[in-house]
């Protein structure tokens, strides 16, 4: 009973950093139609720029949080403005390779400037707390905490604000939204920019439990895809409880299955989902 | 008579690639262009499917690397004759592709991409993990080389240069055949609109299993070659990072163009092979080449040539014309 | 009677886009479907056509029971169609795209293109030989070696017609066949379709320029909000109230 609670925690914890990450991918292929497979790579480069703050100069931890939100938001920016908006009327082959190659730069990237190593980060909140005859570290609890506070905010942005309701109805059709003066450009980049900066808050809240390493990104962004076909590729609340589902999944699988085999349970899921209905879940009418 | 035809190019560049090993000062430079030429097998397989009939596979890494497992199962475990087990290779990456295929196919565009790249993860997972099988990361060593047939035998560089050599130039002729045929043009309809391949009949189901089988089965071929070549493989040979990388050798070459897989592979091997200090950082400079290539060039670098042999045609034509029309008034 | 749907019902979520609508297409006549835009005319298309599976109802041709068939048996079958916007592939010329169209009417397969059979090269030259004859019979025959992307709307619009004649139909669906074409070309399209009526080909169309329809067809299907609210001769069209209220009044904006 006891391993079954632990576990579950667990994998609130793993669900939320998923579905952090998972919201950045849904929101730009809502908007944009693009399967950003470099939105890992943004992954792994939060948590170093967070890393490089903290070590080189000595900044605390929230700061070097911030600092990263705010790098990897604009690098967003840049990528929607000189890469993906001049794919934006190609066929849709182009916009896959295209994120395929700053992917491949990035990770390249990191190596070149932080070499292959792992690397350990070490958060302010690494002690080990005991409640309910549960054990963890504040860290995880901060995860949790964490995200929902950034899932909220991010709702009332989108619900309450002018900005974020045009979000919202690009989202739901491009050609009205264009129709009624809303400037697709502007919230492509805004869009992107949001969607960089979960990815760094993901990495930064996830690395102090995990490393970090070049390669970082790559199982977290294909279980994202996995966690947003799940919930409907370009569906807001399905990512967050797409992300939710498969963290509890694999720690359960981990726990009762076999860790060994624990990243797959992700890959079999979406293989059995995409067998079954191969439009994704929830996927939007028949056309 | 001409003497620069593309009969004449073809025929200068059979001669140049048959005579190589005799050319080649060591078998340094033979050794890299048999592992192109393996390579670029692997990449025909992507084109057919990808730059033809439409749908981007992020998998074939993962057929590459079950026809190596293959091949070295059966040649190490199960100590085959080497062409049987080529054959079993072949036929064992056939028909899982065959079976993926069936699901695979159902999806679209991204779906697919996604899909696919997950299927590739999972193989490369199983082949990591299953240890008793596959030998995990240790990796499966004492591959044998081909076997001899008859009095010609495989175990020098120049005689495994030439057998790679045959099975590329019989790939890229079934690719020449197919593209140039009534079911090319079948996979082309589909990649350009697959409602309208419908509307006119094409069984597209079929017809995108077929070239997706086609597509494995070259994929298999060149892990099983890749296995008897190098002698010694790992799990690593089914990852992405070789699945992008023999993504790259085909958007740089063309994809969905005859000649792009083999210009892309070599240009690239030989360029990774020349900038060797750039080994372990070369996508910092090829990551963003392949982004700019499909945003300025996305039928890269055959496609950029016969846009640039069409305008010069075009500017001849009309150049001729005005001549014509000169030559008119003048009369 | 050549095609007849019988209650033909095709909801999406809870509205209905088609609603038992019941339509005899006669053997050798220019047949029109009409009515305001969102009025369910595509969707009727892409259900006798088998894009959709319909909700309920069925779709009978020559008395054979189409409903459940795929898009591509129902091609064979010698029912061909155009869409709204043409997917033509642009980078190839209007031969090379309309020879695709008797692919369905050929037998090769990969083994063929791989040896290079007898039977491949028998069957290219008749698919060739029939986008030329559909080509000509469309009047572009001078247009053949032209790239897609360098020729005119129209032309493209008549390349589709080309191409779905290639498929040799007995009855030939057009979606806006003269949508985002000028008046003089509408006429020259008009023509087209009437010879090819002469032919013995049948020919079902919607459109939404009222005096080419009134000028063409021989009966006319008034379709709104996916039901059928009028049928008949044009005359009778023209004259009937519920098809006037129905463009005047409410959301029409065709």
């Amino acid at each position: 009973m006891d391993i079954l609670i632990q576990q579950l925690f667990n994998g609130l914890t793993i669900g939320s950093v998923y579905s952090l990450v998972a919201l950045g991918l849904t929101l730009v292929y809502g908007i944009l139609h693009i399967p950003n497979f470099a939105h890992g790579a943004l992954y792994m480069l939060g948590g170093y720029i967070t890393l490089s703050m903290m070590t080189l100069y000595g900044v605390n931890y929230w700061l070097a949080m911030f600092v990263s939100i705010i790098a990897v938001g604009l690098l967003g920016v840049l990528l929607e403005r000189f890469v993906f908006r001049l794919l934006r009327d190609a066929p849709p082959l182009h916009d896959k390779i295209a994120a395929i190659g700053i992917l491949l730069f990035l990770e390249a990237f990191a190596q070149f400037v932080w070499g292959a190593d792992f690397h350990t980060m070490n958060s302010p909140y690494g002690q080990v707390v005991q409640v309910m005859g549960l054990t963890f570290t504040l860290q995880r609890l901060l995860i949790i905490v964490a995200a929902i506070v950034v899932m909220v905010l991010l709702y009332l942005f989108l619900k309450k604000t002018y900005t974020g309701s045009t979000i919202i109805a690009m989202s739901q059709n491009r050609e009205g939204a264009s129709l009624v003066g809303i400037n697709i450009n502007k919230v492509a980049m805004l869009t992107f920019m949001i969607s960089g900066g979960l990815a760094a808050i993901a990495s930064s809240l996830a690395s102090p439990i995990n490393l970090v390493f070049p390669g970082m990104g790559h199982l977290v962004i294909l279980k994202a895809f996995v966690i947003i076909i799940l919930g409907g590729m370009g569906s807001i609340p399905g990512a967050i409880v797409g992300g939710y589902i498969l963290g509890f999944s694999e720690s359960l699988g981990a726990t009762y299955v076999s860790n060994d085999y624990k990243d797959i349970i992700a890959f079999i899921l979406l293989v059995v989902i995409l067998t079954v209905k191969p439009t994704g879940l929830f996927a939007k009418g028949e056309r | 008579m001409r003497i620069v035809t593309k009969r004449n190019g073809l025929i200068a560049l059979l001669i140049l690639a048959f005579s190589f090993p005799y050319i080649a000062q060591n078998d340094y430079y033979l050794h890299m262009l048999t592992l192109s030429f393996i390579w670029a097998i692997a990449v025909y397989g992507i084109n057919l499917l990808s730059g033809y009939t439409g749908y981007l596979s992020l998998a074939h890494a993962g057929f590459f690397a079950i026809g190596a497992y293959s091949l070295g199962l059966l040649t190490v475990k199960a100590e085959m004759n080497f062409w049987l087990a080529l054959a079993g290779a072949c036929v064992i990456t056939c028909v899982i592709g065959l079976l993926i295929g069936l699901i695979a196919l159902r999806t679209k565009e991204h779906f697919f991409a996604i899909y696919t790249l997950c299927v590739g993860y999972i193989i490369y997972l199983v082949i990591d993990k299953w240890e008793g099988l596959t030998e995990g990361v240790r990796g499966l060593i004492g591959i044998p080389a081909p076997g001899s047939i008859g009095p010609i035998t495989f175990d020098t560089a120049a005689s495994q240069y030439y057998l790679v050599l045959l099975f590329l130039l019989a790939v890229i002729v079934i690719m020449y055949r197919i593209i140039h045929s009534l079911t090319g043009r079948t996979y082309i309809a589909i990649r350009n609109s697959e409602d309208l391949a419908r509307t006119i009949g094409i069984s597209t189901m079929k017809n995108k299993l077929t070239a997706f089988v086609l597509s494995t089965f070259f994929a298999g071929l060149a892990g099983a070659l890749y296995a008897s070549f190098i002698r010694f493989i790992g799990p690593d040979i089914g990852s992405t990072a070789i699945m992008f990388d023999l993504l790259m050798y085909l958007l740089v070459g063309g994809i969905g163009t005859l000649s792009g897989p083999l210009v892309g592979t070599l240009l690239l091997v030989i360029l990774s092979q020349n900038l060797q200090f750039l080994q372990k950082y070369r996508m910092l400079i090829f990551g963003p080449l392949l982004t700019l290539i499909i945003i300025f060039y996305p039928r890269g670098l055959a496609g950029a040539a016969f846009e640039w042999q069409r305008k010069r045609r075009d500017k001849k034509l009309s150049m001729v014309r005005a001549d014509m029309h000169m030559k008119a008034e003048e009369g | 009677m050549l095609i007849e749907t019988k209650n033909l019902t095709k909801r999406f979520g809870g509205l209905a886009a088609v609603n038992s609508v019941d339509f005899i297409i006669e053997k050798g006549r220019i047949n029109a479907i009409i009515g305001p835009n969102g009025a369910g005319k595509s969707t009727f298309f892409n259900l006798i056509s088998g894009f959709h599976r319909p909700s309920s109802g069925s779709v009978f041709f020559n008395g054979m029971d189409i409903t459940k068939l795929p898009a591509n048996e129902i091609a064979a079958l010698g029912i061909s169609r155009t869409f709204q916007s043409t997917s033509l592939f642009d980078q190839s010329t209007v031969l090379d795209n309309v020879i695709i169209g008797h692919r369905l009417r050929t037998k090769s397969n990969l083994a063929d293109a791989i040896f290079r059979t007898k039977r491949l090269k028998r069957e290219e030259m008749a698919c060739r030989e029939k986008a030329m004859e559909a080509l000509g019979v469309v009047g572009l025959t001078k247009a053949a070696d032209k790239i897609v992307a360098g020729i005119s709307q129209e032309e493209k619009k008549r390349t589709a017609i080309a191409l779905a004649l290639a498929t040799e139909p007995e009855i030939l669906f057009l979606d806006e066949p003269a949508a985002g074409i000028n008046p003089d070309e509408t006429e020259g399209l008009t023509e087209l379709i009437k010879k090819l009526n002469t032919t013995g080909l049948t020919v079902c169309l919607i459109e939404h320029k009222m005096h080419m329809i009134m000028n063409l067809a021989d009966h006319i299907m008034v379709l709104n909000y996916g039901e059928k609210i009028a049928e008949g001769s044009p005359k009778e069209i023209r004259g009937n109230d519920a098809v006037i209220k129905a463009y005047l009044g409410g959301s029409a904006s065709a």
